[in-house]
């Protein structure tokens, strides 16, 4: 096979020492901006993008100077999860769905076995990825091509319908939780008319709400608001350092194979579309409840759900990678600035650099592999490490987590303004979780309304307002229809269970 | 081609001699914000870190320059951090169409006056663009089969709402009485895939976000809007090389636009910090790496600085306001 030539070719260009070197750094780096929220890996490759610029000069260069980049990106991906289960304070959009079961984990004293979990889950929904990309990207780069806006909008609505259809809350809660947050999503500029909504004069409402700034808000004040009131008496978890908790916690995992498969088949998916890592985490979490006999149980500290959307997650942010080299159009924002850098080393992304940059393509692909299995031994060797933050008392933590995420926020846009945002998130978060109104649905309509919203416009503005469009072909038809069957499902289900019963 | 652009370049660095002596009486002595009114990726991005990769790498400032982008409210969060800053010599920012449009669209209060001109990058160039596998081969062609589908029936993407794609749209549509639906999307190399799997029948991207497309065999140029034809002659294609793509006007749809790269600081700051950027520009601009991306992106080489550039601008502003006015496109109009 000609694809597994190229490969170990590939894998001859990403062996060299100083590539070695180059992917150990960018993993580690990666980590610590995935670890500090608002830092996000967007921003991480673009401050380091001038530094490669001298490198890509060298023959063989772009290459490595690629692999720097990619592995800051890799090591991003794993490094989200981290602040997500030990504080409850996802340090990237992809990682908020990681909290709803690695947070009640780590309050257990599991903070290890959901930090190996996750990261053992990140490398296999990256190494499935990879190999995907690798033999099938001819095929899959033809199938981005077929979304349009109204395939991009049957895609969001999956992700919605997903998400809430299997939802145990109250469905007036979810409702009305969704709803504001719809609502939070549509301040700013309207991308289809070009005229400001909701902003009521203010120059500070022009972007919106910044979705980093809610989330490190309702999750990361919201939390120590909870934790204040019940006094200051947590002192830190029992978190229990055992050296060997990454191999027990390995023996459990083969069990969620199932969860894991789907999770790949929702995040490859999701990149390639390209719809991206944070979708694609909410909707592989809402599928995995929905499908696994433990689903009942989600959210109250089941491992699983730290599985599912963290394969999904890695799976997306690896094959978000492909359209960015086959199309040029990029799959997140860290793409979006790899790409940025590719243009600059002067390549030209698009359907030719396969054919004229073999060496550069395929070690790239190589690295993707090898640079997963170096962040996998770095955060893996650290398990234990990290678990022992939590055994700091919370009266010390605290102000620190504060100190962050106000560090966190400003760093968004560099405004002042943000940090004041960040903290009426957090009563906000505060007055959900006493109220018991769910956070999860507001926090997805908050990262998916915009774009939501613009592919349903765009649609309706292809269609001249025919509704039709959203089954016009197979593709667009056979998603929405499963979109519409996620959602009802608890009628149905209902439904099927009582003609049973009449049946019985 | 080559020759022209030493002359430009030759002729931009004797312009900066005189006032060389003042230059060096000011530099910046902290780093210097590049704001970037639009998102990451996008052509005024890829520009802003490609300055920023040259002047590192040549050592052509003792600080660094750091890219930081403000998209909001198309832009408008970029200029207003700028318009706010009076006096502070270590911001600067590029504009694209939407230093003009983005006032006039929304309201927001800012306008060009407000900021202090430095100096033009360069102008880039839109083309319109039909998929291959179309049979549309010039303008005309394409311009009559919109007309006979019917009003809205083709769909025009582009980037943004209200803006430069939006406007060369309405432009077309005025000179030919032909009508589309114009799609808006969030970034050119969105725009350039949504066309190549036919969601849309046409756009109007910048060579730089169609150019890999185009090599790929699956976009087709049917003219430049432009007064004249590209200089670059080198094959883009097998076949083809910029320079081979006909003007709009010499097609018949007498249309041209050219969207301003340039370089605008804070206002209040004094002519020593203007003239040490116009200084560095100057030796960014004479880079072998800055006429590679001017090649490739091919991007109409006019450099304009101090007075000539604040009458480019003045013109085109008023050229705005007649066009967004007779598009419909002015806030509260």
């Amino acid at each position: 096979m000609e694809e597994i030539s190229s490969l170990i070719h590939g894998f001859g260009v990403a062996l060299s020492p100083t590539n070695v070197a180059l992917m150990f750094v960018g993993v580690i780096l990666g980590v610590i901006i995935g670890v500090l929220p608002g830092l996000g890996g967007a921003n991480g490759v673009a401050i380091l993008l001038p530094l490669t610029f001298g490198m890509a000069q060298t023959p063989g260069g772009a290459t490595s100077a690629i692999i720097l980049l990619s592995c800051i990106y890799w090591g991003a991906l794993f490094g989200g999860a981290i602040t997500s289960i030990l504080f409850n304070i996802p340090g990237e959009p992809w990682s908020v769905a990681t909290t709803f079961d690695g947070y009640p984990l780590a309050q257990q004293g599991k903070a290890g076995q959901a930090l190996t979990a996750a990261f053992t889950s990140s490398f296999i929904g990256a190494l499935l990825a990879v190999v995907m990309i690798t033999f099938l990207s001819p095929v899959v780069a033809k199938f981005a091509l077929a979304f349009g806006p109204p395939e991009f909008f049957a895609v969001y609505l999956l992700t919605f319908c997903a998400f809430v259809g299997t939802s145990k809350e109250p469905p007036f809660k979810t409702l009305a939780a969704m709803m504001l947050g719809f609502a939070l999503a549509a301040v700013g500029t309207d991308t289809v008319t070009g005229t400001l909504r909701l902003t009521f004069g203010s120059t500070h409402l022009l972007t919106g709400f910044d979705f980093l700034v809610a989330v490190i808000g309702l999750f990361g004040i919201g939390e120590i608001l909870l934790t204040l009131e019940e006094g200051l008496a947590f002192r830190g978890a029992s978190a229990k350092i055992n050296s060997k908790v990454v191999l027990e916690t390995w023996r459990e995992l083969p069990r969620y194979w199932l969860t894991s498969v789907r999770s790949t088949l929702v995040g490859c998916f999701m990149g390639i579309v390209p719809g991206g890592a944070t979708p694609a985490s909410f909707m592989s979490y809402g599928v995995a409840r929905r499908f696994s006999p433990d689903g009942a149980k989600f959210g109250t500290g089941k491992v699983e759900g730290v599985v599912a959307p963290e394969t999904a997650a890695h799976a997306a942010g690896t094959s978000a990678l492909l359209p960015m080299i086959t199309l040029g159009v990029p799959g997140s924002p860290t793409a979006a600035v790899l790409l940025g850098g590719l243009m600059i080393w002067g390549l030209q992304p698009g359907p030719l650099l396969f054919v004229e940059q073999k060496d550069f393509v395929w070690g790239l692909i190589a690295s993707m592999y090898l640079g997963n299995i170096a962040g996998l031994i770095v955060v893996l060797t650290c398990v234990p490490l990290f678990a022992a933050i939590l055994r700091i008392p919370f009266s010390i933590i605290a102000p620190v987590i504060i100190v962050i995420c106000a560090i966190g926020s400003f760093t968004v846009k560099n405004a002042i303004f943000d940090v004041w945002m960040m903290v009426v998130f957090g009563v906000l978060g505060y007055l959900f979780k006493k109220t018991q109104y769910p956070l999860a649905p507001l926090v997805l309509a908050i990262v998916l309304g915009d774009n939501a919203e613009s592919a349903f416009r765009q649609a309706m503005l292809m269609s001249q307002g025919d509704l039709g469009i959203l089954f016009a072909n197979a593709l667009v038809g056979t998603m929405t229809t499963l979109a519409l069957a996620l959602l009802g499902w608890p009628m149905i289900s209902a439904l099927l269970g009582k003609l049973r019963g009449k049946q019985g | 081609m080559k020759t022209g652009i030493a002359l430009a370049v030759s002729a931009a660095f004797a312009a900066v001699l005189p006032t060389g002596a003042q230059a060096q009486t000011w530099e910046p002595t902290k780093n210097v914000e590049f704001i970037i009114p639009a998102g990451t990726g996008g052509g005024a991005d890829q520009m802003v870190r490609a300055v920023q990769g040259i002047v590192a790498k040549h050592g052509l400032m003792k600080q660094s320059i750091l890219p930081i982008n403000k998209a909001g409210g198309a832009g408008a969060e970029g200029f207003l951090d700028v318009k706010s800053a009076a006096g502070e010599p270590h911001k600067i920012i590029i504009t694209l169409s939407n230093l003009f449009t983005t006032p006039l669209a929304t309201g927001v209060p800012f306008n060009w006056r407000d900021l202090t001109p430095v100096q033009m990058l360069a102008l880039d160039n839109f083309v319109l663009w039909v998929n291959a596998k179309t049979p549309y081969k010039t303008p005309k062609e394409f311009i009559d089969a919109v007309k006979k589908a019917g009003p809205g029936k083709m769909k025009m993407g582009g980037t943004g709402a209200k803006q430069e794609d939006q406007i060369i749209t309405a432009a077309i549509e005025q000179k030919t009485g032909a009508k589309f639906t114009y799609i808006p999307f969030k970034g050119g190399g969105a725009v350039a895939t949504q066309l190549v799997g036919g969601h849309v029948d046409a756009t109007v991207n910048n060579p730089i976000e169609a150019v890999a497309q185009w090599k790929g065999g699956n976009l087709r140029p049917l003219c430049v809007f432009e007064l004249k034809r590209m200089p670059y002659k080198e094959k883009v294609t097998a076949t083809m090389s910029w320079a081979d793509i006909p003007t709009c006007k010499e097609s018949g749809l007498d249309i041209d636009y050219l969207m301003l790269r340039g370089v605008f600081m804070a206002p209040g700051v004094k002519p020593e910090h203007v003239n040490y950027y116009i200084g560095l520009f100057a030796k960014v601009m004479a880079t072998p790496e800055w006429k590679k991306l001017m090649e490739e992106g091919a991007f109409n080489i006019t450099a304009l600085k101090g007075r000539e550039y604040a009458d480019w601008v003045a013109r085109e502003e008023a050229r705005h306001v007649s066009l967004m006015k007779g598009a419909g496109f002015i806030a509260g109009q």
